[in-house]
């Protein structure tokens, strides 16, 4: 399978979807002009990688901030993930947030709430 | 310009920084809303917050209204097609820094027939409480669609949750066919 590596922006985030190496993540800022123009590419190739996955798949999302056009993209995305894990796969969310950023925190939560898969919450520190 | 228009500018420059004081206005901006200019102003303050030692939680949520009022006039400011400067697609953004809060004023014209709906979103959100923002965000993030523009009616809430608020809101009406819709955003600055 194709690998996807986008370096991040002031308003896009860093993207790489690796099968072969097993990196799944999204990180940084995310704010893109034409949301559906940056996260279509995205979310075609889970489409195709939902077909014949890895064993075990760990999605990892560190982001910094997002706004709320993104917010639903990225929903599109673990909903994407939760149809993975509802036919039998082995799938894990590691949702990544800075440890004093309660906003970041509270989104992955609500995440968690609407999408029925294996779901980590990480705090980390902002070096 | 001759000699009089000189002096009557000059005294309107001098007044409208006087104003700018006064309401201790930090950023003004009248015109069309890009990616271009939201990323340029959003980055501007950014780095006058960290200048000024703002705490992190404040400047985030700065960023956040700031971010989501500028989207709000992209997309949806009417545009009339019309060679009249009002009716452009565009507005009046603001950003303005007290003692205890900044706040956030976005202005644009809203076609007459398009008040109701707006009222009543607004509204609605400012019914809720906590705990129904975050219900609501979760349900419009999983029923509501993408508008053309990118718009997922998720501005105004998420805009009511960062701040802690009530949306502030005004409609002021302008000729027969329109009204100039005003949406003020407060953040305090103890947090």
């Amino acid at each position: 399978m194709e690998t996807i590596k986008i370096l991040g922006t002031d308003d896009t985030p860093t993207v790489i979807l690796d099968a072969e190496n097993e990196i799944f993540e999204i990180s940084g800022r995310s704010l893109p002009e034409d949301v559906t123009a940056f996260y279509d590419p995205i979310l075609n190739w889970l489409d195709e990688y939902a077909g014949s996955p890895n064993a075990k798949t760990a999605f990892t999302f560190k982001l910094v901030y997002f706004n709320t056009a993104s917010s639903k993209l990225l929903l599109d995305i673990l909903m994407k993930l939760e149809q993975m894990h509802e036919d039998g796969k082995d799938v894990l969310v590691r949702w990544f947030y800075p440890e004093d950023d309660e906003d970041m925190q509270e989104a992955g939560e609500e995440y968690a709430d609407i999408v029925d898969v294996p779901f980590e919450q990480i705090s980390y520190t902002l070096s | 310009m001759d000699k009089k228009n000189v002096k009557g500018f000059l005294e309107f420059v001098y007044d409208f920084y006087k104003s700018m004081k006064a309401h201790e206005i930090t950023l003004v901006y009248e015109g069309e809303i890009t990616h271009q200019i939201t990323k340029a102003f959003t980055s501007l303050t950014e780095s006058n917050m960290a200048k000024e030692e703002e705490s992190n939680t404040v400047q985030k949520k700065v960023f956040h209204v700031m971010v989501e009022c500028l989207q709000n006039i992209s997309k949806h400011a009417d545009s009339f097609g019309s060679d009249d400067f009002l009716f452009a697609g565009r507005g009046i953004f603001m950003v303005s820094k007290g003692e205890i809060e900044y706040h956030v004023t976005t202005g644009n014209v809203i076609e007459n027939t398009k008040i109701e709906e707006l009222s009543k979103i607004l509204d609605n959100i400012n019914l809720l409480d906590k705990e129904g923002l975050k219900t609501l965000y979760k349900t419009q993030m999983r029923e509501g669609r993408l508008s053309e523009k990118g718009g997922a009616g998720l501005g105004f809430i998420d805009i009511a949750r960062k701040t802690g608020r009530k949306l502030e809101y005004h409609f002021l009406p302008i000729d027969e066919e329109n009204h100039f819709f005003i949406l003020t955003s407060t953040i305090s600055r103890n947090e």
